[in-house]
């Protein structure tokens, strides 16, 4: 195996591991930490693929920013353990049982079948689309009109945010 | 390959002895400045001065015991100071702290990681900080701590926007992300005497940035989570020994990370004004640029700590009034009037 392979088992084993520490934690601040250590394993998985701008805004916006209100609303509503489930066996869990499966069908159909030349090597081009100049350009000139939307989309729900919590101080 | 990890090896031991050492005498630096401000003496009886004293302390610290709360949540309890500190450090990784120098026949590049997403990097790293003081607040499982440590989350989400937005004015006059660059477009001059450190460049834009810098540090007058009178200790309450230390350490990191941090993006980094018009060797210059690297981070740390004990701790909700209703609509109309003035001059 080259230097690349065993950093990348390492890394999606990482990944794997905190993401299914995640869902056992029975503390919500537990899960909350093993979600950011699974973003850092991301993350680094991203600077492999050279996208480092997805990188850097998966700690700036995820890690940094979505999980730490995560944190505050757990800390504020002091939430305790999550009970366990499996005393109650519902149909939504064989429904989800039967997802799963399916899902792990599909990826090892993937990885099994769906192979092609194109996807063994990396393209020339990714070092130049990953990096922020590229982004930025795409952005605002090709993109510009679904960025613009976005951009009206959030100030409505800010705005929508801001009625909402000064209809309760009036 | 080889010798390309040992140069970053050596470059990372270099940087974090030298860091760890500064950060030890900045804490000294405070005391003997707030002594001089109080007219008192501080701390003068280990070693000539008292330079030993961070010795000292250090010693106190490792051999106090270390107390864990009955009902803390352990292993968060423990993790809490680390993670404060490893990103007090690792927000260094990227800082240029000199041009490049050429050893033994090998020209090394004076910062430990040339990325081109440095600016991008910093801010990360600063919102990455949050969790070491939530952490600390919530696992003690005191309310005094938990108080201490949401203030301080809820104070360093906020300052994290004008901080952001205010870097945003010095990448647009950069046009690049990578912090030698930023350094590099320092070097020329305006209208041929002043050095175009983006201080001058972006006059808003520096104080917004400084204050901003201080809130995230979580430094007086905006050091609200430790408020003495109101909260105890606030998130470090119940923290003991060499916990509590390595919370002291990741302060005075934060510190001069941060005021390393505004010497790069405002004050021009490494770069002498007008050594450039007299002629030096290439070596002296490389030694020269450290230095005044160094001297322009401490001048930038006392400026933080004279700060400290002059002027008084604000009330919280002036605390996010100030981020909010006056930082944040600075920082915009920096970036507003720097593209005007862009668009201007093409």
């Amino acid at each position: 195996m080259t230097f690349e392979e065993v950093f990348f088992y390492f890394l999606a084993a990482g990944a794997i591991v905190s993401a299914l520490l995640v869902i056992t934690r029975r503390n919500p601040i537990n899960s909350v930490i093993f979600l950011v250590l699974n973003f850092f394993f991301l993350v680094a998985l991203y600077l492999t693929l050279k996208a480092q701008f997805i990188a850097i805004i998966q700690i700036l916006v995820y890690a940094g920013a979505i999980m730490v209100l995560f944190m505050f609303v757990i800390m504020l509503l002091n939430l305790g353990d999550e009970k366990r489930l499996t005393d109650r066996v519902t149909w939504k869990q064989f429904v989800a049982i039967g997802l799963s499966l399916a899902f792990v069908m599909q990826v090892l159909y993937i990885v099994g079948f769906g192979e092609t030349a194109e996807m063994k090597t990396m393209s020339a081009k990714a070092v130049d689309i990953g990096t922020v100049e590229y982004i930025g350009k795409e952005l605002f000139s090709y993109y510009v009109l679904p960025i613009e939307a976005i951009s009206v989309l959030i100030v409505a729900a800010v705005v929508g945010a801001i009625v909402l919590a000064k209809r309760k101080f009036d | 390959m080889i010798e390309t990890l040992l140069i970053a090896f050596i470059k990372i031991v270099i940087v974090l002895l030298v860091l760890l050492t500064a950060v030890a005498y900045s804490v000294y630096a405070e005391r003997r400045i707030s002594a001089f401000i109080q007219d008192r003496l501080g701390p003068n009886r280990v070693g000539p001065f008292g330079l030993l004293q961070p010795i000292a302390d250090v010693v106190k610290l490792v051999f106090k015991e270390a107390i864990v709360p009955r009902n803390a949540n352990k292993p968060l309890h423990d993790l809490a100071p680390v993670i404060s500190l490893t990103v007090a450090l690792a927000t260094f990784a990227v800082i240029p702290f000199g041009n490049t120098i050429t050893l033994f026949g090998e020209e090394v590049k004076l910062i430990i990681a040339d990325v081109n997403i440095g600016v991008l990097y910093i801010l990360a790293f600063s919102s990455i900080s949050v969790y070491g003081i939530a952490l600390a607040g919530w696992s003690s499982n005191n309310k005094y701590s938990l108080m201490g440590s949401l203030r301080s989350s809820a104070q360093m989400v906020s300052y994290e926007l004008s901080l952001g937005l205010a870097v945003v004015g010095v990448i647009m006059v950069t046009g690049s992300l990578r912090l030698d660059q930023v350094v590099m477009n320092q070097t020329n001059y305006l209208f041929g005497v002043l050095p175009a450190w983006n201080c001058f460049v972006q006059p808003i834009g520096f104080i917004t940035f400084v204050v901003a810098a201080f809130a995230e540090t979580n430094r007086q007058p905006f050091d609200l989570p430790e408020a003495e009178p109101e909260l105890v200790g606030g998130f470090h309450t119940e923290y003991t020994g060499l916990k509590f230390g390595l919370f002291f350490l990741a302060e005075y990191a934060h510190m001069i990370v941060a005021s390393a941090i505004i010497t790069t993006l405002y004050l021009g980094g490494w770069h002498l004004p007008y050594i450039d018009m007299i002629d030096v060797s290439p070596m002296l210059m490389s030694i020269i640029g450290i230095l005044t690297f160094v001297i322009k981070v401490t001048l930038v740390l006392l400026f933080m700590i004279v700060i400290r004990w002059t002027i008084p701790r604000f009330r919280y909700d002036q605390l996010m009034g100030l981020g909010w209703k006056v930082m944040f609509p600075m920082a915009l109309l920096n970036i507003f009037i720097t593209g005007l003035i862009l668009l201007l001059l093409q």
